[in-house]
């Protein structure tokens, strides 16, 4: 496969002012009309996007030392619990931390109007954040409680960590029961009432370089409005699912840790969202470039959503029982047309995951690259792809003492 | 017994008079204030419960009127607040009579609050918590 061009060849590009950048939606019409050799030859950025619920998210925040000094073992943010773990002022808060005092789901299904994601929203919005921490109090660190109030411009560090993001492909969800049923993939009416489903498709980061040429370790991004990276492979990574001819996983696969500054980002890219009856989670804009490398990258980056798979999967019992597979495979164009077929029956559809968002960050990214206010950076490590032999473990209950 | 909750519209000119003081003595009506915005030689809103006798209530009624006070029926309205909205599009399949609908296939959601039926099941469902049910006067 030869190259044609460099990262550092594009990023020259880039601060002359002179990068060709498409979308990849935009992209797909370019081929059309061009042929994937020709654009490839053009274009020297493809930019994606997505904007979905994305639980596995949170923030490391350091908030500054008091006076006297304090090692802060609980800590409050708005009523929710940060995790305090670490060192003395440093804690992390989980995006679907919910406060000790919500009732959950005792008064079924419960509204879960607050959580982690919301306090993040809220110091990105730039609005005072009640902080409450306790400690047993050391000879280095005699303070044993604190009130008080935060904002992100007065406390120090403050960067996301998403331990699992930008998930390549994920189930359509439906529900076989009787009954309507909560869950992380929204409210399911029973008897395949409806079907929802969580990916930007063709957009998506993921799904444009499925066997991670392009992305790596240390890939620049988008992220929640500000500049991320890649910092290593999310949790779940699993790139040995089967695929389609084109390279494109058929069902959940290849996942990504990412960190960036909080305090760049935005409270429209980063929202704190509700589920009923389930819990809450924070809807993350991302946005990663693919350097068009070679025609191979282009080829790939030119995925159409009629041409990438997912399967349906009863929420009902075959999820939460862990039992039984796919009840089929649709496609993104699809589940996009509103309505999929399903054991015969034709069902309505509906995305958690914004498109209209994720192509809205995809152009922002593609106008900062062609402003010459993005450059790309050079991954410093491969992510672990379809010859890795990864298999996800199954947590199966032992007896016995741990010692034995 | 007659329940009933309704938005009261004072006129500037009449705002400082002492009105659910006078509807409660001297009518027997039960007024429960719900919201009130109410200020010094401002026109000024209330959002009111009364319960009485029917009697009772036509008369407390005629007697705001009377005096200038606009009493108005209360509707409740479904309003999508479109900043606070994500463009997910998850309220699609759960809105029953296409009020929240989406333009295909650019994905976009909208809001038609003539198609609306306040059937309310989108407040929870929506994630993001961009649909809210508000009390207006019927005009
Ligand atoms: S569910 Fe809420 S956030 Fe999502 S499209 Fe509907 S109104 Fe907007
Ligand atoms: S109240 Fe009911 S009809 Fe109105 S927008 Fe919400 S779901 Fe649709």
């Amino acid at each position: 496969m030869s190259q044609l061009r460099s990262i550092k060849e594009i990023n020259e590009k880039i601060s002359k002012g002179q990068a060709v950048v498409a979308t990849a939606e935009e992209v797909l019409s370019i081929v059309a009309e061009q042929g994937v050799e020709e654009a490839a030859r053009r274009v020297d950025v493809v930019t994606t996007g997505t904007f979905g619920p994305m639980c596995s998210s949170g923030a490391f925040l350091n908030l500054g030392h008091t006076t006297p000094r304090m090692r802060m073992t609980k800590v409050y943010l708005n009523g929710v619990n940060a995790y305090a773990g670490i060192a003395a002022v440093d804690v992390y808060l989980g995006a679907t931390e919910i406060p000790e005092t919500d009732p959950a789901n005792t008064n079924f299904p419960g509204d879960f109007n607050y959580g982690g994601a919301h306090v993040i929203e809220d110091l990105v919005a730039g609005k005072k954040v009640r902080l409450e921490a306790l400690s047993y109090g050391t000879n280095c660190y005699p303070r044993r409680k604190l009130e008080t109030y935060i904002t992100l411009d007065d406390i120090n560090e403050a960067y996301l960590f998403n331990p699992r993001n930008c998930y390549q492909n994920y189930n359509v969800a439906v529900n076989l029961s009787e009954r309507t049923i909560y869950t992380y993939m929204g409210i399911l009416k029973p008897e395949l009432g409806n079907a929802t489903y969580s990916s930007a498709g063709q957009l998506s980061p993921l799904l444009n370089d499925p066997y991670y040429r392009t992305i790596g370790v240390g890939t620049k991004i988008f992220l929640g409005g500000g500049i991320g990276y890649v910092a290593w492979q999310g949790t779940q990574h699993n790139p040995c699912v089967q695929r389609s001819a084109n390279g494109v996983p058929r069902e959940g696969a290849g996942t990504l840790a990412l960190i960036g500054d909080l305090k760049q980002m935005k409270a429209k890219y980063l929202r704190g969202v509700s589920f009923l009856g389930y819990g809450v989670s924070m809807q993350v804009g991302v946005g990663i470039p693919i350097p068009i490398l070679d025609v191979e990258t282009m080829r790939y980056a030119t995925v159409k959503d009629e041409d990438i798979v997912a399967q349906v999967v009863d929420y009902g019992e075959a999820y939460p029982q862990g039992s039984g597979g796919s009840l089929g495979e649709v496609t993104y164009a699809e589940l996009k047309s509103g309505k999929i077929i399903v054991q015969g029956r034709e069902v309505p559809t509906a995305p958690l995951s914004s498109y209209p968002k994720a192509l809205e960050i995809a152009q922002l990214l593609k106008h900062w690259i062609e402003k010459g206010e993005f450059t790309l950076a050079e991954p410093v490590a491969t992510l672990p792809s379809a010859d890795s032999s990864i298999k996800m473990h199954k947590l199966t209950e032992k007896g016995g003492n741990t010692n034995d | 017994m007659i329940k009933s909750k309704v938005v009261l519209r004072f006129p500037a000119s009449v705002v400082e008079q002492p009105f659910i003081y006078t509807l409660i003595k001297e009518y027997n009506i039960i007024a429960n204030i719900l919201k009130a915005n109410i200020n010094p030689r401002k026109e000024g809103n209330m959002v009111v419960e009364l319960k009485a006798a029917e009697s009772d209530f036509k008369a407390g009624i005629e007697f705001l009127q009377e005096r200038g006070v606009m009493v108005l029926p209360l509707e409740r309205q479904i309003v999508w607040w479109e900043d606070r909205c994500t463009q997910c599009g998850f309220c699609t399949a759960i809105c029953p009579t296409d009020a929240l609908w989406m333009e295909r296939p650019k994905m976009t959601v909208s809001f038609c609050s003539e198609k609306c039926i306040v059937c309310e099941q989108c407040l929870k469902a929506c994630p993001a918590r961009a649909m809210e049910a508000l009390y207006q006067a019927e005009e």
